[in-house]
């Protein structure tokens, strides 16, 4: 049992020069080679004023490189769709459209989304710091945000994925919620 | 006293008297020139816009040059100037202040002002939905906006609020301010105290804009800083500017003009004040017709007085040229009866625009029909007197003689003449679909750049197109906020059949008080609400016992007076009820500008949904092209008429048809090549051009009448065919004038009159029957 365990440490310590050439370089350089695909997502907001969390589940899909989609079908159907520089939101009978090139708080927090899907260091590190941890096969990026006006709204966001496809991104909120999306591919070009 | 000293002294007083009406009159220069005199309730609703509505008051401020944080800099110091001064109602620049005052206010009054609040969402089955909604907005991204604000206001009524809003239609921000689409330019929408009619004031608070934004650049230190203005109230003072200077300009060039070619003719400076005479009484009478029987005389009526100048010109030329060789009994008894022809015929052609619905056009007619009147009487009853028999006019029977062996020779023009009408006629016809301009800003004296300045500006600032409005109306405020939330409550359904995207109404912020009293009573007292949301949060994830905050503001909403429009103050909410709700003599009028959707606005659809209500449907695009229409079909009509007139009168006179056809078909082919001409150079026709064709036969028969008259009794003498030449020249010359100006009304008079009256003396000569020559 002992010797398991040490043998297992053991492995962890080899494996570290390993999982030292995969950096945030190269994990941009697998995600910039995903050129979209349909996913299905579960979203869990964890609010304090809430004994329960909110779920919203749903239908996500990417194309790349600047259009994104988020169809929620659970608890009350909205699409929210980016294309470039417009985020619409369309609920019951609602429509908003935002200009994000109005909005830089805005547009800071839908980079660190597109941003990781795209690969797009330069965006990403435009407004965060990245820290990467585990392999190709089991990544987690997590990204401070290094702008005063973005860390007031978010102290933290933690993408995890599996080769170049996200599995989740969380967020912890200054006000010490948190949410957290899990997405599940249905078909991966 | 002599008779001639008597005469001239009834003419000095009768001109003293018409100076001193004149001295009197209002003159203007603002839209209302264009605006029908007696509009249908939907055209009202048109010109209570353009005249006091609020759009006619907002002006559009561009700051161009430096860096955008520079640009952003000086448009919140320049906002901050004007906001202080009383000329401007609210000065609006995206500055984040105002947005939180506009949110405070719907915040903190949101149980008087929210449409879903009525005694069935306080029941404990009403709060369960309500509260559950709000959790579920809260798995949205658009609720992050709710949760700080959830513990108070967990029946989401700002949200209610809101989703009535249009919040897709804000414009760019750069820097904290509002920015063009591009960003290069700075923005700002500022309202006038002044009133859009109100040409004087506008003008004020113009000239304030340009000095404070000089003193801003200054304090911001951007001195590259490039402003630009736009809006209705620009408009109307570049108008009156151009206006003004055009009739200065004008009547100045044609006086000039004139009088060159009289000075050149008589040789005698006392025939030339004589003959001026004639000019100055028509001129004057011409103003003082309009001013007694209008009240208000317009800018571009008196812009027309170039033309009447020519016209009335004449009359004085054919009295002193025709009597210098027959004395003043002869040319009474010979060319006076033709003379006053021809005056009739001007009066039947003039006389038929009296009769138009475009006020413009009524003070055009009455204005030059009055004028060659008293010029015609002023003539026959005035200089006989003061000239005596010896006139003293140099013969000009030489320059006539040679126009006599011209005039023979230009008889072998006839076929050419023919052929080239005949090609005018085809460009006509095949041509007659790319004629007209369909649009009635072809008649705006707004220069093309000027609209192209406002077109852009407006873009950049995303200006909501009212295009489509319902109009409602009340005795009392409160009488016009109801209707207002009767026709929402139709309006409701049409958004919700997918027949427009939304509406707004002045009832959005400011509720009738029967509304506002209505949705107080149906907030339940602090206790019972307690229990009620007890009952109604067991199974949900919001504790009951957080909502505390929520008991408490719904209680002091209980006890808190209604909201009135002072209420508003300090929110650009003000200025959007003041826009939608119009105070004016006989009440209240309500606008409710409708949002379209994907699918376009269906009008026949949207007057049945509203039919009976009370409530107008008016789609002010419709509206302008249907005025714009409804003019031109006029003017079409009053055209033939005066056409009509002319010829019946003519027909009645000369007592043959073949003499009739001979008379008229020298001015028919005049107008066909004169409109052709304007075609073939590009000039898309409007209502002005029509006009124009009408005076070219009205005008044009004073000289094919001297053809027809002379030539029944004796060859043409030369003295006679000079004065027809002159008289010719001075009456193109007034006309022509008018093809200077930049004002397009004139200008379109002129390029039609101007060279049909050439034309027409042509083809008159061209055409005189050679057999009763002989």
């Amino acid at each position: 049992m002992i010797n398991r365990l040490f043998a297992g440490l053991l492995l962890a310590a080899l494996a570290l020069p390993a999982s030292a050439a995969f950096d945030v370089g190269q994990l941009m350089t697998d995600l910039a080679r995903h050129k979209g695909g349909k996913a299905k997502f579960v979203e869990k907001k964890y609010i304090s004023l809430l004994d329960k969390p909110v779920v919203s589940t749903g239908e996500m899909s990417y194309t790349a490189p600047d259009r994104l989609e988020k169809r929620t079908l659970t608890p009350k159907p909205e699409l929210l769709l980016l294309d470039k520089e417009l985020l619409s939101i369309e609920r019951e009978k609602q429509k908003l459209t935002i200009n994000l090139s109005n909005q830089p708080e805005a547009l800071a927090f839908i980079d660190s989304i597109r941003g990781t899907l795209t690969g797009n260091r330069a965006a990403l590190e435009k407004n965060y710091l990245l820290h990467l941890a585990g392999t190709p096969d089991k990544w987690v990026l997590t990204m401070l945000p290094s702008e005063q006006k973005i860390a007031a709204l978010v102290l933290r966001i933690v993408v995890s994925g599996s080769k170049n496809q996200i599995r989740s991104i969380e967020y912890l909120q200054a006000d010490g919620d948190r949410s957290v999306l899990s997405i599940e591919p249905l078909e991966v070009k | 006293m002599s008779r001639a000293g008597r005469t001239f002294l009834l003419w000095l007083l009768a001109m003293l008297a018409g100076a001193a009406i004149v001295w009197n009159s209002r003159f203007s220069a603002d839209m209302s020139f264009f605006l029908p005199a007696h509009p249908s309730a939907e055209q009202q609703v048109l010109v209570d816009q353009l005249k006091e509505g609020a759009v006619a008051r907002l002006l559009m401020v561009s700051i161009g040059g430096g860096e955008s944080a520079q640009r952003a800099a000086l448009s919140r110091e320049l906002r901050g100037r004007l906001a202080k001064l009383p000329a401007f109602v609210s000065v609006q620049n995206g500055e984040a202040g105002s947005e939180a005052a506009d949110r405070d206010f719907l915040f903190r009054h949101r149980y008087l002002l929210s449409p879903a609040v009525s005694p069935e969402r306080f029941t404990e089955e009403g709060l369960r939905r309500a509260v559950g909604n709000s959790i579920d907005l809260l798995a949205s991204p658009a609720g992050m906006l709710l949760k700080p604000l959830l513990t108070r206001d967990p029946t989401g009524e700002l949200v209610e609020q809101l989703a009535g809003l249009n919040a897709g239609a804000q414009p760019n921000s750069r820097d904290g301010v509002w920015a063009s689409r591009d960003g290069e330019r700075a923005m700002l929408l500022v309202q006038t105290a002044a009133l859009g009619s109100d040409t004087d004031g506008q003008e004020t608070a113009l000239n304030t804009i340009r000095q404070q934004f000089a003193a801003s650049a200054q304090a911001v230190g951007l001195a590259e800083a490039k402003l630009q203005l736009s809006g209705p109230g620009l408009f109307a003072v570049n108008s009156r500017a151009t206006i003004k200077d055009e009739v200065a300009r004008l009547s100045l060039i044609s006086t000039f003009a004139i009088v060159a070619v009289l000075l050149f003719t008589y040789r005698s400076f006392r025939l030339l004040g004589l003959g001026l005479l004639p000019v100055v009484s028509g001129t004057l009478a011409g103003v003082v017709a309009v001013s007694l029987l209008f009240g208000t005389v317009y800018g571009i009526t008196v812009g027309f007085g170039a033309a009447l100048i020519g016209e009335s010109v004449d009359y004085g030329i054919y009295y002193f040229v025709q009597s210098g060789r027959n004395g003043l009994a002869a040319w009474r008894a010979r060319f006076w009866p033709t003379v006053r022809l021809g005056v009739l015929t001007s009066v039947c052609g003039f006389g038929a625009l009296l009769f138009s619905g475009f006020p413009g056009l009524a003070q055009l007619g009455l204005y030059a029909l009055s004028g060659v009147i008293a010029a015609a009487a002023v003539t026959r009853f005035v200089l006989p007197p003061l000239t005596g028999e010896q006139i003293g006019m140099r013969d000009l029977a030489p320059l006539g003689r040679r126009l006599a062996a011209a005039s023979q020779a230009l008889h072998v023009l006839r076929w050419p003449v023919l052929v080239l009408a005949i090609g005018a006629t085809a460009v006509l016809i095949t041509q007659r679909d790319q004629l007209w301009n369909p649009e009635l800003s072809a008649l705006s004296p707004v220069s093309p750049a000027d609209q192209a300045v406002d077109m852009a500006l407006r873009a950049d600032i995303s200006t909501p197109d009212s295009r489509y409005l319902v109009v409602i109306h009340g005795a009392t405020r409160e009488a016009a906020l109801q209707a207002a939330e009767k026709t929402g409550a139709h309006l409701d359904r049409l958004v919700a059949q997918g027949l427009i995207a939304g509406y707004d109404s002045p009832a959005r912020f400011l509720p009738s008080q029967a509304t506002q009293e209505q949705r107080r009573a149906s907030l339940p007292a602090a206790d019972d609400l307690r229990r009620k949301l007890q009952a109604a949060l067991v199974d949900s994830p919001l504790a009951a016992n957080k909502l505390e905050a929520f008991i408490a503001d719904v209680d002091n909403a209980r006890q808190a007076p209604t909201i009135n429009r002072d209420a508003l103050a300090g929110t650009s909410l003000a200025l959007a009820v003041d826009a939608l709700l119009l105070n004016h003599p006989a009440g209240w009028s309500g606008l409710l500008p409708l949002r379209t959707g994907p699918q376009a606005i269906d009008s026949a659809q949207l007057r049945a949904a509203l039919a009976g209500s009370g409530a107008l449907f008016i789609d002010m695009k419709g509206e302008f092209d249907k005025l714009y229409n409804d003019y031109l079909h006029e003017a079409m009509l009053l055209a033939l008429g005066g056409v009509l007139a002319i010829t019946v009168l003519l027909a009645l006179t000369l007592r043959s048809p073949r003499r009739l056809a001979a008379l008229l078909l020298p001015l028919v082919l005049a107008v066909v090549i004169v409109i052709a001409g304007l075609h073939l150079l590009g000039e898309r026709l409007h209502l002005l051009h029509l006009i124009g064709m009408l005076l070219i036969v009205a005008v044009g028969s004073n000289y094919a009448l001297f053809f027809d008259r002379t030539e029944r009794h004796r060859p043409l003498d030369p003295e006679t065919l000079a004065s027809m030449l002159i008289a010719n020249l001075t009456t193109a010359i007034g006309f022509g004038t008018l093809a200077l100006s930049e004002v397009p009304i004139l200008q379109a008079v002129g390029m039609t009159v101007g060279p049909g009256a050439i034309l027409a003396l042509l083809f008159s000569a061209i055409f005189v029957p050679r057999e009763t020559a002989a």
